[in-house]
């Protein structure tokens, strides 16, 4: 499955999902608290290290640093000009800080791991009809939904083009929802003819 | 009149076509080959929706790579699946969905849809819901609302896929009675009966080029 | 048909699809590129006027629920978001407010247009609009929170304003032809062909 995981064997990569979230959680509600950029910085230099202890390849890394850099240079110069420069430092740290390390948990935690976390932790709403093993084929549904739909997003938009109606948004968008809900019913007759409930 | 010269097409590192040349004069063509042979690109170049990636097309003179909007008008295209090509909810608008932009007032876009529905044997569906139409009125609403600008060439990809055993008999008598050149591709062999010229393709390479009986011939023993 | 293993869940299978289907559909506004909006030369994303037709077309319960399936998606690391983006950042990110917001648009915009017994374009106006004014008064707060500063928060957020007052038309036009073109698919599945 495609997905922004990098496979590796390290302390990070070894943290349970769950405790990875609630650290992700933690860092990210200080950082919004936290008003001072030497603060700030340390916590900043705390998910750097974390990357550091991942051993994320360098081009992972710098990927996101590109990113990142080209971000906060952009919200720098905005916010020195409406705000000034303080604020402007610790807007960069907050957004630099939670990105980094809301990145660094998706980069360090394979998909399957979250889908099974998620099936672990909704399995006390049994009770209230919730079936946790349905988590991972809502994953693998949506996913094949996302393959077939985008084939029919590229044929309707051929249609558009052969009518000589490339730049029209409602030759595009109207025969794409119709065929997606005509898609949504035989997806739908096929569960059903499968064995799930039908009204 | 269609040219195919020296056209070869590669997506990515699959080659699709190579090495096409065909001169098309004749009234009625059909496109005949396996799934992946190559037959729905080579027809997509006719209308400029797939542009060569070597040689050259050439439709009555036009250049699909250089006048694509004219080439478009010029050639219409049916799909397979109808419901790609419906814009507009009633059958009526659709087909004078085709008219926007020629300058006729909207009275009279609705009046020449209503004409062309009517003679393809759709008449007094105008004010009919056009997702509510049967799979084979589908189908002619597409080609009418191909039909309602006149093209001097048509083709078809396929256009029978979805359609039950009568409805694909009247489309394909329907295609008979045309005055468009009609380019035709298909797995269909009962479609033919009245075609001029049969190209069978094979891995992207022309290996038969035909009347339509000993072309089938020749398809037919490929596909054993 | 599609070749599906039976899922285990107590929705009934025309909703669960309906709500798979949708997720997947306004991913596939993200990844595919390049919609050329009314004439316009540049291309743009559209994506973010996918909760709207969800809740516009599908209603408030089913639009919600593919908004949510989404949204989890991403989350838990699948790159749905347009430009290839997921995982949890684009959530901790300055605009994750407005991404969260996307819940509360397709629940409001789906709430105003169940109201209507045949939904037409005033009504599909009003649900749209008010969708994306949902996703700012959620969005804005939010950034604000980053900022430290709410006006300059609303500020910045005008930027995008025009652009998005465009697709809130083009959702409630786009709404307003597949209702007229499949009635009754706020109710019940889509009206066979044959």
């Amino acid at each position: 499955m495609i997905s922004a995981h990098e496979p590796g064997t390290s302390m990070v990569h070894r943290t349970p999902v769950g405790a990875k979230l609630l650290a992700l959680f933690v860092l990210a509600g200080a950082v919004f608290v936290l008003g001072s950029p030497l603060w700030l910085g340390v916590l900043c230099g705390v998910v750097l290290f974390g990357y550091a202890l991942a051993r994320i390849p360098a081009r992972r890394w710098l990927r996101t640093a590109r990113a990142l850099l080209m971000l906060a240079v952009f919200v720098f110069a905005l916010q020195w000009w409406l705000l000034g420069g303080q604020a402007a430092l610790v807007v960069c740290l907050r957004l630099v800080t939670a990105l980094a390390a809301a990145n660094l948990v998706t980069l360090t935690t394979p998909v399957d791991d979250v889908v099974s976390a998620v099936e672990r932790w909704v399995r006390p709403l049994r009770r209230f009809g919730v079936r946790p093993e349905s988590v991972g084929l809502l994953v693998g549904l949506t996913m094949q939904a996302v393959a077939t739909l985008s084939g029919i997003a590229g044929e309707v938009r051929e249609a558009a083009k052969a009518r000589g109606a490339e730049r029209s948004v409602t030759a595009f968008a109207v025969p794409f929802l119709v065929r997606t809900l005509r898609h949504a019913d035989e997806l739908g007759e096929a569960l059903a003819a499968r064995g799930a409930p039908d009204r | 009149m269609i040219e195919f010269s020296g056209v070869g097409h590669r997506f990515g590192d699959r080659v699709v076509l190579s090495d096409v040349d065909l001169t098309l004069p004749e009234r009625r063509v059909a496109f005949v080959g396996a799934n992946g042979s190559g037959k729905s690109t080579l027809a997509r170049m006719i209308n400029g929706l797939v542009l060569p990636g070597e040689g050259r097309v050439l439709v009555d003179g036009l250049d699909p790579a250089k006048d694509g909007r004219k080439v478009r008008k010029h050639v219409g295209f049916v799909f397979t699946n109808p419901d790609s090509q419906i814009v507009m909810p009633t059958a009526g608008e659709d087909v004078a969905f085709s008219l926007r932009g020629t300058g006729l007032s909207k009275a009279e876009r609705a009046r020449r849809a209503a004409e062309v529905l009517a003679e393809y044997g759709l008449d007094g569906y105008a004010e009919h819901p056009a997702h509510q139409l049967s799979g084979g009125q589908k189908q002619l609403l597409a080609l009418c609302a191909m039909l309602v600008l006149d093209p001097a060439v048509l083709v078809c990809d396929e256009p029978t896929t979805l359609l039950d055993l009568r409805n694909k008999r009247r489309f394909a008598e329907l295609l008979g009675t045309l005055r468009q050149q009609v380019v035709l591709v298909t797995h269909d062999l009962d479609l033919l009966d009245g075609f001029d010229r049969v190209v069978v393709l094979d891995g992207g390479r022309v290996v038969a080029d035909d009347e339509p009986e000993p072309a089938l011939r020749y398809y037919r023993k490929l596909a054993e | 048909m599609p070749d599906v293993p039976a899922p285990r869940v107590s929705l009934p299978a025309a909703d669960l699809a309906r709500t798979v289907v949708f997720a997947a559909f306004i991913a596939v506004l993200g990844i595919f590129p390049g919609i050329y909006l009314g004439g316009s030369g540049v291309p743009i994303v559209i994506q973010n006027a996918g909760p709207l037709l969800a809740g516009a077309i599908l209603g408030a319960r089913r639009g919600t629920a593919s908004v949510v399936l989404l949204l989890g998606l991403v989350a838990i690391g699948l790159p749905l978001l347009s430009g290839g983006r997921g995982g949890l950042a684009p959530f901790v990110g300055p605009s994750g407010g407005f991404l969260i917001g996307w819940i509360a648009s397709a629940l409001v915009a789906g709430l105003i247009v169940q109201r209507a017994e045949r939904p037409g374009l005033p009504v599909l106006l009003l649900a749209t609009t008010a969708g994306l004014a949902v996703d700012y008064a959620i969005g804005i707060p939010f950034l604000g929170a980053y900022t430290g500063d709410l006006g300059a928060a609303a500020v910045q957020s005008l930027v995008f304003l025009p652009g998005d007052a465009g697709k809130v038309v083009a959702a409630a036009v786009i709404a307003a032809v597949v209702h007229r073109a499949l009635p009754g698919t706020l109710t019940r599945p889509v009206v066979r062909g044959e």
